[in-house]
Order: C-alpha cells, then sequence, then structure tokens
C-alpha cells in the first residue's frame, strides 16, 4: 500500500487533489481511499489530505500517520508545518517552488522534486494572480514524479470533475508534468 | 457502475435510486453532505422529489411523519445534537409505524464540542422502536441504504442506517452504483397498507387507553422480531441482482477461535486487516462484526461466539454509569448459557479519536494475557496521568 499526504492551504484545492489523484489512480487499476484532514476547514490556513492507494481493498480505515511521500502546494507551509512528519526515508517530497529550498540538507533523507506550480497557474488563469489554485499542475507534476497514475488518467479524472475551465486545468497538468525537477535522493545532490 | 464517491454521496446515491418521495432535513455536520447532494439532485430534477427545507431536526422528522402517513417514501439524515432535538419524534415514527429511513452519521455529543466520530447518538435512541444498521464501508452503506427502504416498508418500522463520521462520511472510495433499472427491479413503489386519503378518512394514533396500548406495544416488537428474518430475505434477492450481503452479523474465522473481537462501523473493517496479521502470527482468533444492534441478533451472537474463550468488546460509545454499550447487551444475551465466553468490554475512540491497528492489537493481547476482566469496561488510550485541575 502506498500512503500520500497533500500539505496546502485552505482555498487551494488541496482535498479535491487528493480526491482527484484517487480517481485518476482508480481508472488505473488501483483500488483507492481518499480523505480530508477531520476537522474544521478555513480560508489560508494550512490544510491536509490523504491518499491511499493498493491493489486490492483497502481495509484500514484511520488517519495516516507514516506516509510514502508528501506535496506541498504551498511552499510558504515549509516554515511553519513539519511536512516530513512521519515521512517514510527515501520518499518523494513534491513541493510547488521555483527552485529547491535553501535548506536542502533538512530533507537529506527523501527525494525531493519542485515545479513552478504557481506560475502555471497563474499563465493558465487558474484563480487570481493573488489567489492562484495550483491543484491540478500539482497533480501533473506528481503523476510524473510517481511515474504513475498515466498522464491520461490525470486528465481524464480533471475533464470528468472539475466543473470550471476544464481545459486550462488539463493543459496546467501537462505543463507541470513536462516541468517537474526530479532532484531525486536529496543526499546525493548535496553531497554532489 | 463503479466510481469514486464519497461515504456520504454512496447514502445520496441510494436515495436517488430509492426515488424518495419526501426529503427533509435540517444540515449539520457530519452529516450535511448527504442531503447535500439530494437537494441538487431535486432541484436539477434528477430526482423527482420534494425536499422540505426545516427549521430543526424536531421539525424535519415531523414533516416526514407527516409525509409518511400519507403513504409516500420519506428520507433523512442527521448526526448528534441533531439527532437528539428528534428524539420525542423517533418514538412517534415507530409507535406510529411509519417506514421512515434515516441515514445517522456517528457524532459524539457536547460539551465539549466535538464533531468526530461517536456511537454514543443512535445507542442513545435505542428504546425508540428504530430498527439500527451500522455500516463498515461506503459500498455498505449505499446497499443498506437501499435495502432499508424495504425492510421498513416490509415491517412498518422506521429504520436508521449508521456510519461513522468522516472514516467512512468523509471518505472516497470506489463503490459499485446500481443502474437505476436494476434498483427498481429489487425495491418496487411503495404500496403503503394504510395512509390518510381525503377519499377514505380514518383517524390515526387516537387515544389508546390500557385496554389496548400493551398490544400496540406488543406488536411493534412482534414486527421488530421479524424483521431479522426479513432483512435476510431481502438479502437474498439483494444478492442475487447485486452479489452482496452482508447479515445482521458476519462471522470470520470464529469457528475455531479462542477469543473472538467484536466490532461495529469502521473499526469493523480496520479490525479485519488485524485479524489477517494475527492469523499469520498462529493467533486463534476471530470477528464478530456487529450489524444490527435493532433488532439485536440474540440468536446469531450466541451461534458464533458460544464456544469462545473471551470475547473483546470495543464500544466506541459509553453509557455512564454503566459501560460500552454493545458490551452491556452482549452480556445480558449470553449470560444464561450454561457454557459462555469471558466478555471483555474495552472503550476506545471516543470523540473521533483514532482506532488503529495497534489499539486493536493492544486490545486482543490484552485479552489473551488477562484471566479476567479489569473491570465492567477498560478504557484505552487514555492519556495518564490527567491534566491537572
Amino acid at each position: 500500500m502506498i500512503e500520500v499526504r497533500f500539505h496546502g492551504r485552505g482555498g487551494q484545492g488541496t482535498v479535491v487533489a487528493s480526491i482527484l489523484m484517487a480517481k485518476a489512480f482508480f481508472q488505473a487499476g488501483y483500488y483507492v481511499q481518499s480523505f480530508p484532514l477531520f476537522g474544521v476547514e478555513r480560508r489560508g490556513a494550512p490544510v491536509e489530505a490523504y491518499l491511499r492507494l493498493d491493489k486490492t481493498k483497502i481495509l484500514v480505515r484511520t488517519n495516516v500517520y507514516t506516509p510514502d511521500h508528501v506535496v506541498v502546494l504551498d511552499p510558504t507551509l515549509l516554515e511553519g508545518v513539519d511536512i516530513t512528519r512521519g515521512l517514510k526515508p527515501g520518499g518523494w517530497i513534491l513541493i510547488n517552488a521555483p527552485e529547491a529550498p535553501p535548506n536542502l540538507h533538512t530533507y537529506a533523507d527523501y527525494k525531493l522534486a519542485h515545479v513552478d506550480a504557481t506560475r502555471i497557474a497563474i499563465r493558465h488563469r487558474l484563480g487570481t494572480r493573488t489567489h492562484p489554485i495550483v491543484n491540478t499542475a500539482m497533480m501533473g507534476a506528481f503523476a510524473r514524479v510517481l511515474g504513475e497514475p498515466p498522464l491520461e488518467a490525470v486528465m481524464e479524472a480533471i475533464r470528468e470533475e472539475v466543473p470550471a475551465k476544464p481545459e486550462a486545468n488539463m493543459a496546467a497538468a501537462r505543463e507541470a508534468y513536462e516541468s517537474v525537477v526530479l532532484l531525486g535522493p536529496v543526499a546525493e545532490a548535496v553531497s554532489a | 457502475m463503479k466510481k469514486v464517491v464519497e461515504g456520504s454521496h454512496a447514502v445520496s446515491e441510494a436515495v436517488r435510486l430509492a426515488r424518495a418521495d419526501v426529503i427533509s432535513a435540517y444540515p449539520i455536520t457530519p452529516q450535511t453532505h448527504i442531503v447535500e447532494l439530494l437537494s441538487e439532485y431535486c432541484s436539477d430534477g434528477t430526482l423527482n422529489a420534494k425536499f422540505l427545507r426545516v427549521e430543526s431536526e424536531h421539525s424535519a422528522m415531523a414533516a416526514l411523519i407527516g409525509a409518511a402517513s400519507a403513504g409516500v417514501r420519506t428520507f433523512t439524515a442527521t448526526s448528534s445534537q441533531g439527532l437528539a432535538l428528534m428524539h420525542e419524534l423517533l418514538h412517534w415514527a415507530a409507535g406510529a409505524r411509519l417506514p421512515i429511513v434515516m441515514a445517522e452519521v456517528n457524532r459524539a455529543l457536547a460539551p465539549g464540542w466535538n464533531i468526530w466520530t461517536e456511537q454514543t447518538d443512535s445507542l442513545a435512541q435505542r428504546d425508540t422502536g428504530w430498527i439500527q444498521l451500522y455500516c463498515e464501508d461506503a459500498q455498505e452503506a449505499l446497499d443498506t441504504t437501499l435495502q432499508a427502504f424495504r425492510l421498513a416498508e416490509t415491517v412498518y418500522l422506521p429504520v436508521m442506517v449508521v456510519l461513522d463520521a468522516f472514516f467512512l462520511s468523509h471518505t472516497y472510495e470506489p463503490v459499485d452504483i446500481p443502474e437505476q433499472e436494476e434498483a427498481d427491479r429489487f425495491l418496487p413503489p411503495f404500496k403503503p397498507a394504510f395512509q390518510l386519503d381525503t377519499q377514505n378518512p380514518s383517524a390515526f394514533n387516537q387515544l389508546a387507553p390500557p385496554n389496548v396500548y400493551m398490544e400496540m406495544r406488543r406488536s411493534l416488537q412482534d414486527a421488530m422480531e421479524s424483521a431479522l428474518d426479513v432483512l435476510d430475505t431481502i438479502e437474498d434477492d439483494y444478492e442475487k441482482l447485486f452479489g452482496r450481503r452482508y447479515g445482521a452479523v458476519e462471522a470470520v474465522q470464529c469457528d475455531d477461535a479462542d477469543i473472538i473481537l467484536v466490532t461495529s462501523g469502521t473499526v469493523t473493517s480496520t479490525s479485519r486487516l488485524v485479524l489477517r496479521q494475527l492469523r499469520e502470527k498462529g493467533e486463534k482468533v476471530g470477528l464478530l462484526k456487529m450489524k444490527a444492534f435493532r433488532p439485536f441478533p440474540f440468536e446469531a451472537l450466541r451461534k458464533h461466539t458460544a464456544h469462545a474463550k473471551k470475547l473483546a468488546v470495543i464500544d466506541r460509545n459509553f453509557s455512564f454509569g454503566a459501560g460500552g454499550i454493545f458490551a452491556q447487551e452482549i452480556r445480558s444475551a449470553l449470560c444464561n448459557l450454561a457454557r459462555r465466553p469471558l466478555v471483555f468490554g474495552y472503550v476506545a475512540g471516543l470523540g473521533g479519536r483514532d482506532v488503529t491497528t495497534d489499539v486493536i492489537e493492544d486490545i486482543y493481547w490484552r485479552t489473551k494475557t488477562s484471566a479476567h476482566p479489569e473491570g465492567e469496561s477498560i478504557w484505552i488510550g487514555l492519556h495518564q496521568p490527567a491534566p491537572a485541575a
């Protein structure tokens, strides 16, 4: 079983990203489970959402404590939230950022990828310039980082489920898929 | 067709497929998503039902009592304080023998304010005459809701379909959603045995003095007692059409078990995983899922557990001054048997605290290593020491 934790802020589409990724993985033949952090959501406040993937029916119905990978939709969370909490060593951290974070050694146990989802979302006019909706771009990037589901499954999930601007959202996902930077194991990147 | 949907929406889809005629509800977390989708279906014409917005849960139930008395199919959903506010009318709906179906999303009662899962809200309504069926995943929530209409309309009792907050209500997972045509084959239109009818005036729920009241109560109990057999027949039909059945209880590897975990709701699903892991280690453990709480499945419970040495009952609920509610009822169901297991009552996961695989395993090992229960209820995972006042 693979467990993924999404970090974002209320209003960025974090919960929707985890649901749409569940639908994309389901199309790709996985059994899936997706749920938000159970609590009270507020715009701008840190939010979390979770995704479980397996080839057989998922029986566990508890919170996610030790994710295999994390996705960070808002780089300002890196300072206030422990995004590596419980993260399994060797897991991917995908960050929405134009470049790798400065304190790379903090992430020495993990693999790092980054994508400028904010710029991509603004270019495709998703949300506003001050509050871009980055979730669909992050979905495209995440599909590339894990090597699955196929980009087509992500596109299909967006086409079916996103009521506003599906074409622009699909274009953003594709651009992020193509432009995400896979730094790989941070320990090696730091020592190089 | 299999789709990834939220647990709440699995219930909404079942109500759509049941072609409910009148829906009335007042919003309350974590139930709201159920009626939110239904109100969309009513407004866009997907479902040809009257959606009554009301000022409270008490009024929601009152509205359905009126609608059901007129002989139509009715649905509502609520949680926690909302269910508590309905209490008076729950008795009325059952006493008037109205086949109302309600989804009840388990949420802890305040204070302190808590929106997370706990079964005390629904279990506190155990004496109202409602059938109560507890579900462990979204597929079961859909299937049970659809079955609930047929069950209610056969025995003339209201049915509560109960699901855990968040762990079920807000979790997305694959659900096989029947086609309308298939659902219609399973659930024909409701043809009431009695109804308010201006062409055929009659009076309902009049004064019932001592010479008739007791017989009315007994007839309600007879209907309850028949409900388990009726549910079984309904499940036969459902299985033929859809290939799924659940049972009032489900016994998993109980036959040779020394210790049987007894669970309800989503804890059952997580316990299936723990059971598998313990069995791999050679532990003689079984799992009994309690789906029906009212009517209480006495016979099935005794059949599957009487041979075991110990039962470990996990209660995500509590009756103050007594104990976990499932454990109490299970003890009383077994007490007259010549040979019976020791019943260990565990209280876990109140107010939405997570019942993890570690918690369930801990409960198993405590049960195995204890000769006798430490008390009426053993509370699991309390923070120690308690914070200073």
